[in-house]
């Protein structure tokens, strides 16, 4: 026991001589929640509009309205014909573009068929399908509404009514407004805690091996044990009070509700941070030096992990093979947790299964990485 | 009284690598044990075998009685050990260095205390203590890592090159704190490939590819020219002398040593006038031919050009 409190001690001081490494540590996570908070927005609002209305009918002008008014559209320009659209729409002063064709008035007022097109700029996919849904909403809304003119009309002085009007009301739990904000700031908890935590163990000890230090602890009488628990336990120190920073910029700050309990947040942590000094600790065993940690950890576990925890890119989209994966990552459980604590006040009533896979994953890391740990230099 | 250290056929292979071949020696407790040999020879292999860093491919070491690959933990209390690379962390203090040795080691309490005073005074670091280690000088920097490796009063030191690095003075003080360890009883094993500093051990193993060429002490080595001479030899063209005097029956070895040739031969007299023959036949008068006492760097290159003819020879066959 006396021993262990050597390592920790020493490994505190090592942190502290180093002027560069500590403000990193706690800067990192605040420039990083502040990137998510205010520049990561998935609302599409206000979309560029190029107007081409070869109607000129008060229905048209009508369509145009309900376009504008929405708040989803800016009118940015009136052309002529569908061609001039193009300019607009490569030199991204437009993003879509609305072509009312001759003849939407008068199918309003009972005449044929008539379109009305909608193009959009597919070079940002996700911003285009989220402007056509909008658009979609509003033609048809003002379609229906016609309809129901003319079957009232049509009907009017008959004994037969028309029929009622059905309408979806969709109401959101949990983040009623759908702000991405909510969404993200959380998610950035996750990440810092895997990023620093599992830099900083891999780095430990791969720096060791570097400059000799290791072989020099290898002949001392001192157990592998001691040795990983003395030097992660800071590690895990530091990941419990970034919990304490990020929480208090994500609620205080950005407003994001905490509707769960934070001492629970506290604890499953505890168990996510097995899962990444664990991790840190398997690859510093696998590579020769730091450079070699700092890429195998980002680029082999970090990156792939962030982009198959659902922590991003929902894990319903991805394909069947890609989705089994992702149960094997600990991210993905803790984004559950961390998006239930933080949003639906989930507790550990539902949150039970992700924390005994947290403990279970951290604890078998832990052991591998612990088992490749030798006290031998072959 | 048993032997400190026993190495019988230690052999390490890294692939088709021998890196040692087979050692067999014994170092008795107080002993300072000097192990001289070329980078790459092995000394450094066999050094992390006796620790217990690696594992021997075949034969055994045994440290203190203990076999070193069956109970590797076993001997790391009784022993200190000192790599080549130096091994402190330098953005601690030196008393911060002390410490955490010490600590992990076991040291704590009056003992620990009394220790760190000791690794302080013996390092003549006194004021000096709250010093970055990065910050010290290389000799202080040597010494410290030597007093962190002997903090918990081992019976057995292995020191992999303490001195490599160190300007002459500090060499000499590092010797003398090796000499008083030995006085009190400590078995110390060092490796080096100064031959000066060979003259500080009691004995000394010559180690040449992994293999051990000569052992013995000092002046019992140098017995490997009785019956026989060592001639120094200032000519104009040394590289040409060197050619002319390997192709003659008579001259048994021949070196270049610096500016100068070593020629060894059977008779001083005799040999002295056939060299002068010789190199006066191409036109390279030697100015000077003098008998000399041999030096260790003699017998190092007369064991290391017997084991190379060795090697030649069976692979002829």
């Amino acid at each position: 026991m006396r021993t262990l409190w050597h390592v920790i001690v020493k490994e505190l001081l090592q942190l502290r001589r180093d002027h560069k490494m500590l403000p990193l540590i706690f800067v990192a996570p605040v420039l990083q929640i502040v990137a998510f908070g205010y520049a990561v927005n998935t609302e599409v609002r206000d979309v560029p509009m190029v107007l081409v209305d070869q109607d000129r009918s008060p229905g048209s002008r009508d369509l145009v309205d309900r376009f504008v008014s929405s708040g989803y559209f800016t009118l940015v320009a009136t052309e002529d014909t569908p061609r001039a659209i193009d300019p607009w729409l490569v030199s991204g002063r437009g993003h879509v573009a609305l072509v009312i064709g001759p003849g939407y008035g008068a199918a309003r007022e009972g005449g044929p068929q008539a379109g009305v097109q909608m193009i959009a700029d597919g070079s940002d996919s996700s911003a285009a399908t989220q402007a056509l849904g909008y658009a979609a909403a509003i033609v048809n809304a003002a379609d229906q509404e016609r309809v129901r003119e003319r079957v009232r009309l049509a009907l009017a002085g008959g004994d037969v009514t028309p029929p009622g009007r059905i309408q979806l009301v969709p109401r959101v739990y949990y983040n009623a407004d759908l702000k991405s904000r909510w969404f993200y700031v959380p998610a950035v908890l996750a990440m810092i805690l895997m990023i620093m935590t599992m830099l900083l163990s891999a780095m430990a000890v791969v720096r060791e091996k570097e400059i000799g230090t290791l072989e020099q602890l290898m002949v001392t009488p001192v157990a592998p044990w001691q040795l990983l628990v003395g030097k992660l336990a800071p590690f895990a120190a530091i990941g419990t009070l970034q919990v304490f920073l990020v929480t208090g910029v994500t609620t205080l700050w950005f407003g994001v509700p905490l509707r769960g309990s934070f001492l629970l947040l506290l604890g499953i942590t505890q168990l996510f941070l097995l899962n990444t000094l664990g991790l840190g600790l398997l690859v510093s065993t696998l590579v020769r030096n730091q450079q070699q940690a700092m890429m195998a950890a980002a680029f082999l576990v970090m990156i792939p992990m962030i982009y198959l925890s659902g922590l991003i890119f929902p894990i319903e989209n991805m394909p069947r093979v890609i989705q089994t994966v992702t149960y094997a990552i600990p991210l993905r459980y803790y984004s559950n947790v961390i998006r239930g604590i933080f949003l639906k006040g989930a507790g550990m009533e539902t949150l039970w299964r992700e924390s005994i896979v947290l403990a279970l994953m951290g604890t078998g890391l832990l052991a591998i990485a612990s088992l490749r740990f030798r006290k031998r230099l072959d | 009284m048993a032997a400190a250290v026993e190495l019988r056929d230690l052999t390490k292979r890294f692939g088709d690598f021998v890196a040692v071949g087979g050692i067999t020696l014994d170092v008795q407790a107080g002993e300072i044990f000097g192990f001289l040999g070329a980078n790459g020879a092995g000394k450094s292999t066999t050094i992390r075998m006796m620790c217990g860093l690696l594992r021997p491919s075949g034969g055994s070491a045994r440290v203190l009685g203990i076999d070193v690959a069956k109970d590797p933990e076993g001997v790391k209390r009784s022993i200190g050990y000192m790599s080549q690379r130096f091994s402190l962390y330098e953005d601690l203090t030196a008393q911060q260095n002390i410490r955490f040795f010490g600590g992990v080691y076991g040291l704590h309490g009056p003992e620990a205390r009394e220790r760190e005073q000791w690794a302080i005074e013996m390092t003549g670091l006194r004021g000096q203590e709250h010093r970055l280690t990065r910050e010290l000088p290389g000799g202080w920097r040597q010494k410290l890592a030597l007093a962190c490796a002997v903090l918990h009063r081992p019976r057995v030191v292995f020191l992999d090159e303490p001195t490599s690095g160190v300007d002459p003075l500090s060499r000499r003080r590092f010797w003398a704190l090796i000499d008083e360890m030995a006085a009190s009883g400590v078995t110390v094993f060092v490796t080096t490939h100064y031959l000066d500093e060979a003259e500080y051990c009691h004995r000394l193993a010559l180690i040449h590819a992994g293999r051990l060429a000569a052992l013995g002490g000092v002046a019992e080595l140098k017995q490997v020219f009785a019956g026989h001479a060592v001639l120094e030899v200032e000519c104009p063209h040394p590289a040409d002398a060197l050619d002319t005097l390997s192709d003659a029956a008579w001259a048994r070895e021949v070196a270049i040593f610096g500016t100068r040739l070593h020629v060894v031969v059977e008779d001083a007299e005799r040999g002295a006038q056939q060299v002068q023959e010789a190199l006066a036949a191409t036109g390279n008068t030697p100015a000077q031919v003098a008998r000399i006492v041999p030096s260790l760097e003699d017998v190092f290159i007369h064991h290391v050009e017997e084991a190379e003819a060795q090697k030649a020879a069976a692979a002829r066959r």
